[in-house]
């Protein structure tokens, strides 16, 4: 029975749905500035939809398929903040780059509309059709600019390897299902709560599962599409597929394993360590040798992912906390290096090199002093943002006993200071090349905000971390 | 006791410098001198308010004074601030030797003036903040926040190869550290708490003790630095500017030995009984062989950094003595070597300025033209070497007694080391000072100016005083020694065998 009930809980989704549709009509109908218009709407949609979030109840709805709590609303607004950011940074640049068009907005908003469906989810129905909802989204997304052939590559390969992984994943759940009987996450647990370890199907099912969660949050080894797709997609579609999906996957990803799978830990506690391992180390090592900025950040994120998996792998409720302080601090993170990245024009045309900032200390002090303490933050150096956010996983990994886990991460965490260090080094140390073309009010809007964020971590960090710790609660 | 903050007050005042400093822009030489100017009232007064902290301290009590709690993060972790005997001394040792820092690069810093005091001040907050924390992740936060400024101190103002001195330092002390944060993480689900305070009077179980010390070695040997990870130091000593060079002598090496005394001691003894033996082998090398190495040194500040290596040799082997003189000995090194090295990076940089070059055999007879130069250059040497009359000696002269007691081929082994650093001192001093008078290029070289004198007296007045009434120094400490070692030889005599290595659960 579907009741007013079920639709009171949904009223964000419905808000950014119902708000999509009625954007496409504005875009079809208001002439030249259609982009512009939308774009400031669709920004307008996607705040008052984290506002109703915030302001919204806690339920289940959808014969359980369906759930707000704690958890779910702390990562939609994480989700919906990043979707924002991403509609705002692509403005500007996608006028420059002469493929400005309204119905990217619209694609963001549907793409936020199917992340908050995955991060609500409690059914394996459910959490499917948020994911395709979200990927068919990204898959245009990333082949945006059509009369590019890097962009439409990026899209193509990106439309090939997320359908394989979303075939994965569907086999995988049809894999549990078969064995356990049920589709729901409460039905699935019950099912599997024997004691005994899980049948050699539901192992299978497992594995399919986290095969295909892993390639929506590109962690090793199904990280290959990543440094392509950030390098081929344009730049504000960068950003946005670094933040937002990386979140809404990671919410799945810890409600299925701890709301679905709870009772065989064992049967995915490796792959997960292991996940998280491969990623770290992968994500620094791969790094070093990277010239172009946007595939450096590919590869961050990929090793950023794997530091988040760390509080996944130990499952508890300190490692959930972890997760939600390590995405909410990367959202931030990662946003503001892209506002950087955004930002490096040269006469007319984007630069992407690394080397493309050189001695950007002395032609534009504040963006180098704020990129510089959000590349130290990406790397965990205290009193940083970042630092707190791989302190808290961490310390779930010990709590859980994979002190090897723990090591190997830290160590490989000095690897990846290795690369944030080089970028730092090219702004502050070598001889200044020809400066940017002056900031868009918009980037440096973000850039402040994230640089802020980082900066004063330490003392703000109170009500985030209040926030972070009744959503972890809401899971256990 | 006053009711201000005062270590929070002591911490952060030089943020206070930033601010003003971030709101000056640096578009004509009046700019760059208030930019200047601000950095050195800012150090000042910083410094008179750690004077007040040496009103309230006092003496007798062994246990951390001038505490204050607060919340921090929604209550995840706590700002826990306080001293005692051992880390007032370091706390006031950064907060004197920062006004003469900014003194130092008064003229040598032209470039990117406004950053190079940002970085400075910011880096003054995290040491002082190293000293007074009683918190694990606290004073894990100041000791590591403390990379960020440095790196670009030695980046952005060193010489030639600061690129290259600038990563080795970064990476190779943050990789130590990070072992010291897993092992914080693991101290905090034993025993429920990050409080020094409580933790330093409660070891650990023994099965934990030999991995959490290890650890927290890898970190602090690194910081110290000891043998065989020291080699990051003379790298980034011959790079660094002079006052950085200073900074990094004076009280960043401080914080590894600080660190020992801190948690090691009291917190792992019975690791620390047992691993006692490895620290003095480590030591020992350290003072012999970066002895050596410092003879055949061509390089003015290599040869010192090299022979900071030696003098935290024996600050090593003081600490695991385990012993009143042993302890009470390293801790008056370490604040002797904070003046001494200070001083003499100071002097270095003093004929840096003038001929832009560190090579030892550029220079020679300097005392025909600088014989100002020449006395005070004279008297720091001698320092350095522990000549009695001199803060060194009596630093030396106690951590050798404490290792007579505990086992004699360590003493006389040490003992090596100061014949060897009078060799490399006393030769750096004749190859640059004493001799005739033959190159063309030192001819021009003029004596000590007013601000150079004015930097270098207080040191000399000091290590003077220190090195014949060392009353001070070791009464402000002795009392917090006492306690250390008293806990220790409790827990040594409660505890019994600690386990090996290989029964920690580290696979599951």
């Amino acid at each position: 029975m579907i009741a007013y009930a079920d639709f009171a809980l949904a009223v964000p989704e419905l808000i950014l749905s119902l708000g999509a549709l009625g954007l496409l009509m504005v875009g079809a109908f208001s002439g030249k500035e259609a982009a512009r218009t939308v774009s400031l709407l669709a920004i307008v949609l996607l705040i008052g939809a984290a506002g109703a979030v915030i302001e919204g109840g806690n339920g289940a709805a959808f014969s359980g398929a369906f759930v707000v709590d704690a958890y779910a609303r702390f990562l939609k607004v994480l989700s919906l903040l990043g979707s924002a950011i991403a509609v705002l940074m692509s403005m500007r640049f996608a006028r420059r780059e002469q493929f400005e068009s309204f119905e990217l907005p619209v694609l963001i908003v549907l793409a936020s509309v199917g992340m908050m469906m995955m991060i609500s989810a409690t059914d394996l129905i459910t959490v499917y059709l948020g994911i395709e909802l979200q990927s068919l989204a990204l898959y245009v997304l990333a082949a945006m600019r059509r009369d590019n052939a890097r962009s439409t590559e990026a899209g193509l390969k990106y439309f090939v390897l997320g359908a394989l992984s979303s075939g994965m994943l569907l086999y995988g759940a049809s894999l549990i299902y078969g064995f356990t009987g049920h589709t729901d996450f409460a039905g699935i647990a019950s099912a599997l709560a024997d004691g005994q370890p899980a049948s050699l199907g539901v192992t299978f099912g497992i594995v399919f599962v986290a095969a295909g969660l892993a390639f929506k949050v590109s962690v090793v080894p199904f990280h290959m599409w990543t440094p392509d797709v950030y390098e081929g997609a344009p730049t504000p579609i960068t950003a946005f597929f670094a933040a937002a999906p990386k979140i809404a996957g990671m919410a799945v990803f810890v409600r299925i394993a701890l709301g679905a799978l709870d009772h065989v830990t064992h049967d995915w506690q490796q792959i997960v360590a292991f996940m998280a391992l491969a990623s770290m180390l992968l994500g620094s090592f791969a790094a070093i040798g990277q010239k172009n900025i946007k595939r450096l950040m590919a590869y961050s994120s990929i090793g950023h992912m794997g530091f988040a998996l760390v509080g996944l792998a130990a499952a508890n409720e300190n490692g959930v906390y972890g997760i939600l302080i390590y995405l909410a601090t990367y959202l931030a993170m990662t946003a503001g290096a892209f506002a950087c990245i955004l930002s490096m024009r040269r006469a007319g045309g984007m630069v992407e090199e690394i080397d493309d900032l050189a001695g950007l200390a002395r032609t534009n002090l504040p963006m180098a002093f704020l990129f510089g303490a959000l590349l130290f933050s990406l790397a965990g150096i205290p009193p940083l943002a970042g630092f707190f956010a791989k302190y808290f996983v961490f310390v779930a990994a010990v709590e859980a006993h994979l002190y090897w886990l723990a090591v190997i991460g830290v160590l490989s965490s000095v690897v990846g200071a290795y690369y944030y260090l080089r970028i730092v080094k090219v702004m502050f140390l070598d001889e200044p090349a020809e400066s940017f073309e002056p900031m868009g009010g918009e980037l440096k809007a973000v850039l402040w905000a994230a640089g802020a964020f980082v900066l004063l971590f330490v003392v703000i960090a109170g009500p985030i971390g209040q926030a972070a710790e009744a959503a972890a609660k809401s899971l256990f | 006791m006053s009711g201000l903050p005062l270590l929070t007050l002591t911490t952060f005042l030089p943020l206070a410098g930033v601010l003003f400093i971030a709101a000056i822009r640096p578009q004509d030489e009046a700019a760059i001198l208030n930019i200047r100017r601000v950095a050195l009232i800012t150090t000042v007064a910083t410094f008179l308010v750690s004077l007040g902290i040496l009103a309230g301290f006092d003496p007798k009590n062994p246990g951390f004074q001038l505490t204050e709690t607060a919340g921090w993060m929604g209550g995840f972790f706590a700002y826990r601030m306080g001293i005692d005997g051992i880390a007032i001394l370091f706390v006031l040792l950064t907060t004197f030797l920062m006004p003469f820092c900014i003194l130092a690069s008064w003229q040598s810093v032209q470039v990117r003036v406004k950053e190079y005091m940002i970085a400075f001040l910011v880096l003054e907050t995290l040491m002082v903040g190293v000293f007074c924390a009683t918190d694990l992740v606290l004073f894990y936060v100041f000791f590591e926040g403390g990379l960020i400024p440095m790196f670009l101190i030695i980046g952005v103002w060193g010489g030639k190869r600061r690129v290259y001195a600038s990563y080795k330092f970064f990476l190779y002390t943050l990789a130590g550290s990070v072992l010291m944060m897993v092992a914080i993480m693991a101290m905090y689900l034993s025993a429920g708490t990050t409080d020094i305070t409580v933790l330093v009077n409660k070891p650990f179980p023994l099965s934990m003790q030999w991995w959490l010390w290890f650890a927290f070695f890898a970190s602090f040997a690194v910081k110290m630095p000891m043998w065989p990870v020291h080699t990051w130091l003379p790298d980034a000593h011959v790079e660094a500017p002079t006052a950085g060079s200073v900074l990094l002598a004076a009280v960043l090496l401080k914080m590894g030995g600080y660190g020992f005394l801190r948690f090691s001691l009291p917190m792992f003894p019975n690791a620390s009984a047992d691993l006692a033996p490895f620290i003095f082998t480590l030591s020992v090398i350290a003072i012999v062989y970066t002895s050596l190495v410092a003879l055949v040194q061509e390089d003015m500040k290599k040869l010192i950094a090299y022979s900071s290596v030696a003098h935290m040799g024996y600050v090593t082997m003081g600490i695991f003595t385990l012993n009143t003189q042993g302890v009470q000995g390293a801790v008056f090194q370490m604040f002797s070597h904070g003046l001494v090295s200070g001083a003499l990076f100071l002097c270095v940089g003093v004929v840096y300025d003038r001929l832009h070059t560190r090579d030892i055999a550029a220079y020679g007879g300097l005392v025909n033209r600088m014989p100002v130069y020449a006395t005070l250059f004279l008297i720091f040497t001698l320092a350095n070497i522990g000549l009695p009359g001199t803060s060194g000696f009596i630093g030396e002269f106690l951590t050798l007694t404490g290792a007579f007691e505990v086992n004699t081929w360590v003493a006389a082994l040490a003992a090596l080391g100061v014949i060897l650093s009078s060799t490399y001192a006393l030769w750096l001093f004749r190859r640059v000072v004493w001799g005739a008078l033959t190159k063309p290029a030192l001819k021009a070289m003029v004596d000590l100016t007013p601000r150079e004198i004015a930097i270098l007296a207080p040191l000399l007045v000091l290590v003077i005083f220190f090195g014949v009434y060392p009353a001070p120094v070791l009464d402000a400490c002795a009392a917090s020694v006492e306690a250390i070692i008293r806990n220790y030889h409790a827990a040594i005599s409660a505890g019994g065998q600690t386990a090996a290595l290989g029964s920690f659960p580290l696979f599951r």
